[in-house]
């Protein structure tokens, strides 16, 4: 038993190529794990800030989103007043008041966009400002476009 | 010449079925989704196969796709969403696969669909309203108050925040379903070009259209992977509004 277990292959093969270089101590990697999750765990608080592929933040892509966001908004307050119209038989008031309804959501939307609000319906800036807001008041005083296009993060 | 929307047509496989008004036939679509479904399940069960310390290709693969979603989980809706790991992962793995296989030749993208996309993005939005409501009860309705807004304002400010709030399903299906039938009637369009323009230039004016088509292909592998990563995303951002209500 005992020779077979020293005969067997190393565990690490690719350790054997360079002669003095030792496989790492399953402590050291434990180690180097919990750094790497304690940097993580740091990086959640500030949570909805998805790691944002460049795809999205170029000029197109934010063009695109804002585009969407807009329609479908539009879309929604359209759809409501005809229903309710067609409902209470009263076309065309709802109709009119819900595209008005539907269009200052359309605006809210794509100001939220712009400005990388994460979009949320019944957003609240955190009550302690954190670092990363800053670029939020930046994107205030102007340069809006640079700023939102920096801060763009829902594709 | 075909028209470059032709690829979009759902045909019926099989047997037309009928129940209760409602056609229920299996159709080119609902092939597709069967075969991303597997293939989901194939990849997976064969990474998961040999659970080696040092893993082999497919484990590989199978351990980057499940990191991804439980780092983005993580990321962005913290501990309180591991819970619903499984349903995103399932809508991340079922999208993506339906955006790559889409783009065998032949083949049809069900993705491409807004009644797809529309379907996935309601259940997502349901699940999501359920689950906020089922933490916060009647609290949840305070998602609807903007803060920061004189009083007066409110009677106009809250149907803004409504239609904003269902305006979400909606952008999130347009999106998914515009990118990927977009792409794929692009690809289309370019290719109809080559014999045309090849035929009247001994072949030269061939070369263009299919360059692009090259290039349109690797971008059209980008853009199934990055709508599969939005969509995904701006589930979990739902879900950490519903969760955390700001």
């Amino acid at each position: 038993m005992v020779p077979a277990l020293f005969g067997a292959e190393p565990l690490f093969p690719g350790a054997v190529v360079g002669k003095n270089r030792q496989p790492p101590s399953l402590d050291d990697l434990e180690k180097r794990l919990r750094a790497a999750q304690e940097h993580r765990a740091s990086r959640r608080r500030g949570t909805d800030e998805p790691a944002g592929t460049s795809a999205e933040s170029s000029g197109i892509g934010l063009a695109f989103r804002i585009g969407v966001e807009m329609v479908s908004a539009l879309v929604v307050g359209v759809a409501i007043g005809l229903l309710v119209d067609w409902w209470l038989g009263t076309r065309p008031w709802f109709l009119v008041v819900f595209f008005v309804l539907g269009a200052g959501a359309a605006l809210l939307n794509a100001y939220r966009a712009a400005m990388g609000f994460g979009l949320a319906v019944g957003y609240r800036k955190p009550e302690g400002e954190t670092p990363e807001d800053a670029s939020g008041t930046g994107a205030e005083n102007g340069d809006a476009g640079a700023s939102g296009r920096s801060e763009g993060k829902q594709g | 010449m075909a028209s470059p929307l032709e690829q979009f047509e759902i045909k019926t496989i099989g047997p037309t079925i009928e129940i209760g008004g409602l056609d229920l036939s299996f159709t080119n679509s609902a092939a597709w989704m069967l075969a991303a479904t597997v293939a989901a399940t194939a990849f997976l069960s064969m990474g998961a196969r040999r659970r080696a310390l040092v893993p082999g290709r497919m484990q590989v693969l199978a351990e980057l796709a499940y990191e991804f979603i439980a780092n983005m989980i993580r990321d962005n809706v913290g501990d309180a969403g591991r819970r619903y790991f499984p349903y995103i992962f399932t809508l991340f793995m079922f999208i993506l696969f339906g955006n790559l296989l889409g783009l065998i030749p032949y083949s049809f993208t069900y993705t491409s669909h807004i009644i797809v996309t529309g379907a996935l993005a309601v259940l997502v939005i349901v699940a999501v309203t359920a689950i906020g409501v089922a933490k916060h009860g009647l609290h949840f309705l305070s998602f609807f108050v903007p803060s920061g807004v004189p009083w007066i304002m409110l009677p106009l400010m809250i149907p803004i925040e409504i239609i904003s709030y269902l305006s979400r399903p909606v952008s999130l299906s347009i999106r998914l379903f515009a990118n990927m039938m977009a792409g794929h009637t692009m690809m289309k369009v370019f290719a109809s070009f080559v014999i045309p323009l090849g035929a009247v230039s001994l072949g030269i004016g061939g070369i263009a259209p299919i360059a692009m088509n090259v290039a349109l292909t690797g971008f059209e592998l980008l853009v199934a992977f990055l709508q599969a990563y939005v969509f995904t995303v701006l589930t979990c951002l739902y879900l950490h509004d519903a969760l955390h209500l700001h």
